[in-house]
């Protein structure tokens, strides 16, 4: 099947030819930062960890988001979802594999990477999260594969790809707690100190992931003969409305906890987050935006009126989707470091270099994403 | 021998998991909540237990004798990135305020005499060490007579034993750290490997002075005898007779990490 990803039209040449350009520059500044270290990022003693870890985070959102689609079609046997199942798998495969680069890139010495294999430690949640991301990479690709294949060959898929199908829904949940846990168990940052965390992750993935897929359905209508149909994207937006009012649900019960209670380790890290600290307040404009856009995005998404009208619904799930980058992709990580265990406030802005790695590692997710995609529609207009 | 709480777990168990054994058992043992106010490990018959005491008191007579800091980061080959770029730095040993050092004692009237002193800081070598419960490849880990270490070269530099430590005693070596060592170094001093980037470093107890029958190099630099160092397991060492005699106190005790690093006030 791969090799129905080796013809396609200028438009698909294009994309590919831009997509590798940007990975290609990117892996450029990876080579810089292998030669100088970690010291070409905006990180500091203080801010160990930045752009590239709250990128993985907000990506394994997106990846385990695929079970929004694959669940309602497998166990509910909601057929609507059928024809954007392999999407939604799709893009989990594309979003993991961005994961992983994106923890690839942050390590301080990369060629040892296999030393988590070699030296498997089950205390850490690191470890786990290597096996279960990989192991929902290995379960994304078999899946997809194995029905597209089946498709291609107008065959029912073999039974046993069922048992793999159900292993994968409890699967993405476990990826996203997993990546929670590893925030959630530190009792040296108060801010990610809290149970909340596992489900607020779920909660902004399950919005944001089904937005991207949206955009993405009305990309492919727009440009392809691929038209998802308008049934299965109205459902979508109806689990981007529920999931999105949960994860405002989410942070302000946790907003509550820690204002109310107003133990100050716990408040300082939220004051830096929305209202700068000492001076100090540069994710300050950026959360105000993620709230002001996941209100405006809910107020559009409640309404049935707006959100059946697919130009406002595409402008809705842009804003969620921005909204919980920001917040997870940005604030998230960031905060969690200032104020330091000692109290210093050092603020944190990624570098150039930073970026264009970061860029780069966006742009091979994208082109994994655009070659499945090429591949998925070919096959399905080849059957039809 | 009796037989101890961490033994009887680890025997239930193992009986209990069956082949699934060891490594179960550990990711359940860092939440034995019981243990987190006494001592989680328990030093083996005749097993050290390493511990510094720290006289605030006698530092603050000599306050700007830099004298343990430098002989630290001399004899460990730390770098130097200058006193302007702190976002490179790497420190082992370091002086912050009261405010910092004890953020949870800290209000208005605390005697200035307090205020104004600077506090030795410096890795805990905690009892129960979350930067060893975190790390996926145990190149730091736990010795049994206490002393945390890092293995330098199986560290991947994911810098997640930075995020759990609660001290901030945890450099990270954002830069080739050799060109910034300073050269003058004492030829009686052990060697000690010098790191590369993209490892993790904190202090280490001076394992290399120990081992030669020595103190660590900060308590033989201290001209005013303020940091005490010894063994716990021994009720007649001077840590064991400073602690008995002076009230004492540690850095974040709430945490459960079982500080070894002691402070009188």
């Amino acid at each position: 099947m791969i090799e129905k990803a080796l013809i396609g039209g200028k438009r698909y040449w294009t994309l590919v030819g831009v997509l590798s350009a940007i990975v290609f520059v990117g892996f450029l500044f990876y080579l810089r930062q292998l030669n100088v270290g970690l010291g070409v990022t905006g990180l500091s003693r203080d801010v160990t960890w930045g752009f590239y870890i709250a990128q993985f985070t907000f990506l394994v959102g997106v990846a385990a988001s695929a079970v929004m689609v694959v669940l309602p079609y497998y166990l509910h046997n909601y057929k609507a979802f059928g024809k954007i199942t392999i999407l939604g798998e799709f893009l989990a495969v594309s979003a993991v594999t961005m994961c992983l680069l994106f923890i690839i890139v942050d390590l301080g010495q990369p060629a040892r990477a296999v030393n988590i294999i070699l030296n498997p430690t089950p205390g850490s949640i690191l470890f786990w999260d290597m096996v279960v991301l990989n192991g929902y990479l290995l379960l994304n690709i078999v899946i997809a594969w194995i029905s597209l294949d089946s498709e291609r060959k107008s065959i029912a898929p073999p039974s046993w790809i069922k048992w793999v199908i159900l292993l994968s829904i409890p699967w993405a949940v476990s990826i996203h707690t997993v990546t929670a846990f590893i925030y959630n168990g530190l009792g040296a940052r108060s801010f990610w100190f809290t149970a909340i965390l596992a489900p607020r992750f779920l909660a902004s993935a399950f919005a944001s992931g089904p937005a991207l897929l949206i955009i993405l359905c009305l990309i492919l209508r727009k440009f392809t003969k691929f038209d998802a149909g308008k049934e299965p994207i109205q459902n979508l937006a109806k689990i981007v409305t529920y999931a999105l009012i949960l994860n405002v649900f989410f942070v302000l019960l946790e907003i509550f906890t820690v204002f109310y209670s107003q133990i100050p380790h716990h408040m300082h890290h939220f004051e830096y987050l929305l209202f700068g600290l000492e001076g100090h307040n540069t994710l300050v404009p950026w959360i105000w935006v993620s709230f002001t856009l996941a209100i405006v995005a809910m107020i559009f998404l409640i309404n049935p009126n707006t959100r059946r009208k697919e130009k406002v619904l595409a402008f809705a799930c842009g804003a969620v989707f921005l909204s919980t980058w920001i917040d997870k992709g940005l604030g998230m990580v960031v905060a969690g470091f200032v104020p330091s265990p000692l109290g210093t406030i050092t603020d944190y802005v990624p570098s150039f270099t930073e970026l264009m790695i970061a860029f780069g590692i966006y742009g091979f997710g994208f082109l994994i994403l655009t070659v499945l995609y090429k591949i998925a529609l070919t096959v399905r207009k080849k059957i039809a | 021998m009796a037989v101890n709480r961490r033994r009887f777990l680890k025997v239930a168990g193992l009986t209990a998991l069956g082949v699934a054994g060891k490594p179960c058992v550990d990711l359940i043992a860092p939440g034995e909540a019981l243990m987190a106010s006494s001592a989680k490990h328990e030093a083996k018959a005749g097993g050290k237990r390493w511990a510094m005491v720290i006289n605030l008191k006698a530092c603050n007579e000599h306050k700007d004798c830099t004298k343990c800091m430098d002989a630290c980061h001399q004899s460990h080959y730390v770098p130097d990135f200058g006193p302007d770029n702190k976002k490179d730095e790497v420190k082992w040993i370091w002086q912050e305020p009261f405010h910092h050092a004890f953020p949870n004692q800290d209000h208005r009237f605390v005697k200035d005499e307090i205020k104004a002193m600077p506090m030795l800081v410096l890795c805990n070598h905690c009892d129960n060490p979350p930067c060893v419960r975190v790390c996926p490849t145990q190149a730091t880990f736990r010795r049994e007579d206490g002393i945390v270490m890092m293995d330098y070269h199986r560290c991947i530099g994911c810098r997640y034993c930075v995020a759990a430590c609660p001290y901030g005693s945890r450099s990270f070596n954002w830069r080739d750290p050799r060109p910034h060592i300073k050269k003058d170094l004492d030829p009686e001093l052990p060697t000690f490997p010098t790191r590369s980037r993209g490892v993790v470093e904190k202090c280490n107890f001076c394992t290399e002075q120990l081992a030669r029958g020595k103190m660590p190099v900060c308590v033989e630099a201290c001209e005013a005898k303020a940091l005490t160092f010894g063994d716990l397991e021994d009720a007649e060492s001077d840590v064991r007779k400073l602690l008995a005699e002076n009230y004492s106190i540690r850095r974040k005790p709430e945490l459960g990490t079982n500080p070894e690093v002691y402070y009188i006030v």
